[in-house]
């Protein structure tokens, strides 16, 4: 069963034809080969999925793209904005937050949903945001420091 | 059931039909349509897609609530706060009268998986699955929650205690669906807790409990208990609730009332806990949480 969806994806307005088991981290990372969004466990847990949906973090994984008719998404590509890195990549950079980086994506994701709702955050705010995004290089304390920097309370 | 398939490898989900209803009348519509047919309600997703990718679970069609207007949100009518079934657990937690009234419906919402998930998922998802350990389930229990069941045909209302019928079956019948819970007011001079034991922090629960007192003085005037995940519904713990009825707290009363607590609860043994685990786990849980609902309501800590 094919379904046409509109949505919106980093502000470019999108229309494409999806079957209805087609999830919507595929649709991204194949139909419009936005690949910066990562799959790890593929049922919630890793986080590395995580998008933007309506301004809200959701796992792609466990969305169907024909959920996200009429939706407005963002995904890490959308970020930096005309050639400018967002603050949260600057930090993720300059603190030395990316090791293998596959988490990275996501963990960008969950830290702008938190940052959108909280400007300054405090680090138990962080801490609580990131809880659903593993990181397996166990790089989490440069990226709570990161997010903290972002949001102007990091340590000089 | 292919156990190979639970280990969650396949990428896709075996292919359903899709539909999305505007409005509750039109669901109920289709939901009647199909009540011969392998049809299930989606609402958040987070425990169904899982369930159908790993072959847990299989649909043939799908009716997507989630967006219905009429069916999220809450609101208070008369002592009541009336939630829509599809309210999402993160909308649920930010509400004021849920963190300063409902304390143990607040610390199970909380406690559960990380906010990615909280966002997605939904309450009357949560309690649909049937599942014995679903964190809402005995919070909501014992504040007194009273869910609607709508048809085509009309409506139909059973305290929640009664919903839950065997491991993943609910009083729902063919052509019904979950639309309202309403949860009473609480009286003052109450207070309420929820508690739970899980692997890690955000898992499923190995033992979850709830507590709701009302306190005249040192006594407890009335009181509901209700756990989870140590039986094959959320249990309603009424011998223990009465022992502590009328009773004047002390540190000797919690203790009887853990060891009750004990004998009222069938724990197995699974991939979570073992069922003497939980059982010894439980007694002290109920122990905590009645002194925290007990603090909470104005009481002295007990002696």
């Amino acid at each position: 069963m094919e379904h046409v969806i509109h949505l919106t994806v980093n502000g470019t307005p999108i229309s494409g034809r999806v079957r209805s088991d087609r999830r919507l981290v595929d649709f991204l990372r194949e139909d419009l080969e936005l690949t910066g969004t990562k799959e790890g466990c593929g049922e919630g847990e890793c986080g590395a999925c995580t998008i933007l949906m309506n301004g809200v973090a959701v796992n792609s994984c466990l969305v169907l793209a024909v959920e996200a008719d009429g939706s407005e998404i963002l995904t890490v590509e959308g970020l930096a904005r005309g050639g400018e890195l967002d603050p949260l990549q600057k930090e993720f950079a300059e603190k030395g937050a990316v090791q293998c980086g596959y988490c990275t994506p996501g963990m960008l994701m969950s830290a702008k949903a938190l940052l959108s709702r909280h400007p300054s955050p405090t680090e138990e705010q962080v801490r609580e945001a990131i809880a659903g995004n593993l990181c397996r290089c166990t790089g989490y304390k440069k990226i709570v420091e990161a997010i903290l920097a972002a949001g102007g309370r990091g340590r000089a | 059931m292919n156990t190979q398939n639970q280990s969650n490898t396949r990428l896709l989900l075996p292919e359903f039909e899709y539909v999305k209803p505007k409005t509750k009348t039109e669901a109920l519509q289709l939901l009647d349509q199909y009540r011969d047919k392998d049809t299930r309600i989606l609402a958040g997703g987070t425990d169904l897609i899982t369930k159908m990718k790993t072959g847990a679970l299989s649909a043939s069609r799908l009716i997507h609530v989630r967006d219905i207007k009429e069916l999220s949100g809450a609101r208070q009518i008369d002592s009541a706060l009336h939630i829509g079934a599809v309210t999402t657990l993160a909308d649920l937690e930010r509400l004021p009268e849920v963190k300063s009234v409902y304390s143990a419906l607040y610390e199970a919402l909380r406690s559960m998986a990380a906010p990615a998930v909280r966002n997605m998922a939904t309450i009357g998802g949560n309690l649909c699955n049937g599942s014995p350990a679903a964190d809402t389930a005995p919070a909501l229990m014992v504040l007194g929650t009273v869910c609607t069941l709508s048809s085509l045909t009309g409506e139909r209302r059973m305290k929640l205690s009664e919903f839950f019928v065997a491991p993943g079956r609910t009083a729902l019948l063919p052509g019904e669906m979950l639309t309202e819970l309403a949860v009473e007011g609480v009286r003052p001079g109450s207070g309420s807790c929820f508690l739970k034991i899980g692997r890690v922090s955000a898992d499923i629960a190995k033992v979850n409990i709830a507590v709701y007192l009302e306190r005249d003085g040192d006594r407890i005037t009335d009181c509901r208990l209700a756990a989870g995940s140590v039986g094959p519904t959320p249990l309603l713990l009424d011998s223990v609730a009465s022992l502590l009825k009328g009773s004047r707290i002390s540190q000797q009363m919690l203790s009887e009332a853990g060891r009750m607590v004990e004998d009222a609860i069938s724990p197995i043994t699974d991939a979570r806990s073992t069922q003497e685990y939980r059982k010894a786990i439980s007694c002290i849980l109920a122990e905590e949480a009645i002194k925290a609902a007990w603090v909470r309501s104005g009481g002295e800590v007990p002696r």
